[in-house]
């Protein structure tokens, strides 16, 4: 309203993590390792699918931690990455007949490309203009998929069906075990790459631009470059997440990649904690089983309970899930002392 | 051209509510700094509780006005309650903020009216509009009704003391304050006035769209299209963006074969993405220029 141009120093887009305290010990990643690996032998099939979920849904709340967590930037459009993955899965299983360990590394490819492209006017746009260009992408997603010109590769309204695979060398197992397995070795690659990639040149350099993008350049960082480069790695990760729920659901469909999702998997980031790895699978269990308790007690409140949940979350636990997880190990520690 | 000039009237006519929810979106941006991610739900809401008052024999215009005060009350409160302790806060809790009240507002407006559609009634019916074919009268009621509220709003902040607090408030808040303004209560007020912007914005396209708890969301994308054309630091850019942005999407709908309203979403995104990538100012816009 003045004709003075405005000064504004901005505040951060993200509050800042350490790079140490982004992932787990050695000896507190094994057991969680040896629980994944028992969690099936116990439980029928139902539950063998909803930890597969879990774990797939935990890759792409990962994705968008590496996002935002690492290099400080918003997406409200993961469903969108979620939904390209996993159409290019079934439309490669289905119509190409590949292999579907084999579609994966296509869809982590696809959607490294489409993240990476959406990235370029993504490098412009910063804080609240980056969510509203992300959140135009989830909520126009559906309808792009839904679109008469790709009807004969995607199926239109009606979505794709795909064929769930087989415990390959005739191992004696369900498909949902087989599934379950698979998913969490695909998980644990993914989640060392992740760990690994933030201790590197370029994660440095993605939290060097997280904390303060001028100073990050003056430094002689890329900033175009590294911003876009987590882009897309965001969303090839998210894309075979994308994949891996095509799989394990048998069944793609536009509105299964609503908005909703989108929010889900942001929510999931926020309540497991922003930029603590690990969190993910916190995350990921808080959007997979709240819904479903919630929806028993009334058809559509999961909404509601979403988000009030997420206001507790803010307000109460604002590191999510790693502060809970600091302030448990510091109990433990006084409980051994004494 | 008869068809050129309809698709041009009508697109006027959706414009003007997109250029209510522009202008929404602008007046809490203008406050903090923040897009309302749940502006749409909001006047979704407003809404259903005329469409509730109207159900219980409250007259059309009596129930718009209640709607009004309880829109205005409820923006109010909304601020004071959740958004006001993160004013501080860092970027990623305010949109996760605003993804939350959109999640609760939708899920509970589909649990009290349910998921089914409702009709909503016009007070300026659908008849031809002075006789002629080109518009309906309820299409020219939403343009001068989006008219007359521009002239309220523009007499209030250019020439009430309380306006004059608002812009000063909006544009300086340290010398606002320094001059006895109550900063923070502007910033109240500016949600109290975008929640009932939005409800008048709301009433108005129900008839159109009809009522559903999931009416807004395409409303909502093509307000932020327009705010973002118009400049998102500029109300009078706004209004002018959701004409604008409301003529093309009919032009485009209209003319290019294959773009029907299943395409209605993915133009709005391509126009947000292209605006802020050609001119992320918008037309009316100031630049932003940051201090190091």
């Amino acid at each position: 309203m003045s004709a003075v141009q405005e000064v504004v120093t901005e505040a951060p887009a993200v509050e800042a993590v350490p790079k140490r305290a982004m992932t787990l010990g050695y000896g507190a990643s094994m057991v969680m390792l040896v629980l994944l690996i028992m969690a099936p032998v116990f439980v029928k099939n139902f539950i063998i699918f909803q930890l597969t979920m879990l774990l797939i849904y935990a890759l792409a709340v990962l994705a968008l931690n590496i996002l935002t967590g690492g290099s400080g930037q918003f997406s409200l459009g993961q469903s969108a990455f979620y939904a390209v993955g996993a159409y290019t899965s079934a439309i490669l299983m289905e119509h190409a007949g590949m292999n579907y360990a084999l579609t994966l590394p296509v869809a982590g490819v696809v959607c490294f490309g489409f993240g990476f492209l959406f990235g370029q006017p993504a490098l412009r746009l910063s804080g609240v203009y980056l969510a509203l260009a992300t959140f135009a992408l989830a909520t126009a997603m559906p309808q792009l998929l839904k679109l008469g010109y790709f009807e004969h590769w995607t199926g239109g309204v009606q979505g794709l069906v795909v064929t769930k695979p087989d415990a390959p060398f005739g191992l004696p197992m369900s498909q949902d075990m087989w599934l379950y397995y698979f998913t969490l070795a695909v998980t644990i690659a993914i989640y060392i790459f992740s760990v690994n990639l933030l201790k590197s040149r370029s994660g440095r350099a993605f939290m060097a631009i997280r904390d303060n993008e001028i100073a990050a350049s003056a430094m002689g960082i890329d900033v175009a470059l590294y911003k876009t480069l987590a882009f897309g790695v965001s969303a090839g990760i998210t894309g075979v997440a994308g994949g891996l729920g095509a799989i394990a659901v048998q069944f793609v469909a536009p509105d299964g990649y609503t908005i909703t999702l989108a929010i889900s998997l942001f929510l999931g980031m926020v309540v497991g904690g922003v930029g603590w790895l690990p969190g993910s699978i916190v995350g990921s269990a808080f959007i997979i089983f709240v819904p479903n308790i919630a929806e028993g007690i009334s058809k559509g409140l999961s909404g509601a309970v979403f988000g009030v949940l997420l206001f507790l979350v803010i307000f109460l636990v604002p590191h999510g899930a790693r502060q809970v997880a600091i302030v448990a190990q510091q109990l433990i520690g006084k409980l051994k002392r004494n | 051209m008869e068809l050129f000039t309809n698709q041009i009237l009508a697109g006027i006519a959706t414009g003007a509510i997109y250029a209510c929810m522009a202008l929404a979106v602008v007046m809490i941006y203008q406050a903090i700094d923040h897009l309302n991610f749940a502006q749409g739900e909001m006047a979704m809401f407003s809404t259903f509780v005329c469409w509730q008052l109207m159900q219980w024999g409250v007259p059309y215009w009596g129930a718009f006005l209640i709607t009004l005060v309880f829109s205005f009350a409820g923006g109010i409160a909304i601020e004071r309650l959740l958004f006001k302790p993160l004013a501080k806060a860092p970027i990623l809790t305010n949109v996760a903020g605003f993804i939350a009240l959109y999640a609760i507002i939708n899920s509970v407006a589909g649990l009290i009216w349910d998921f089914t559609i409702k009709q909503f009634p016009t007070p300026f019916g659908s008849s031809p509009f002075l006789g002629s074919q080109l518009i309906s009268t309820h299409q020219a009621g939403m343009i001068g009704v989006t008219l007359m509220l521009l002239l309220l709003l523009f007499f209030f902040f250019r020439f009430t003391r309380m306006g004059l607090a608002m812009r000063a408030a909006a544009s300086l808040p340290e010398s606002a304050r320094l001059v006895g303004i109550n900063t923070s209560w502007m910033i109240a007020l500016g949600w109290g006035m975008a929640a009932a912007i939005g409800a008048i914005a709301g009433m108005l396209i129900a008839p159109v769209v009809f009522l559903e708890p999931n009416m807004m969301l395409g409303v909502l994308i093509y307000g932020f299209a327009a705010a973002v054309l118009g400049g998102l630091t500029s109300p009078l850019g706004a209004v002018v963006g959701g004409f604008l942005v409301g003529v093309f999407e009919n032009l485009v709908g209209t003319y290019i074969p294959g773009v029907g309203n299943e395409l209605k979403l993915p133009i709005a995104l391509a126009l947000i993405v292209t605006v802020l990538v050609v001119k992320p100012a918008g037309l009316f816009g100031r630049p932003i220029v940051k201090r190091v």
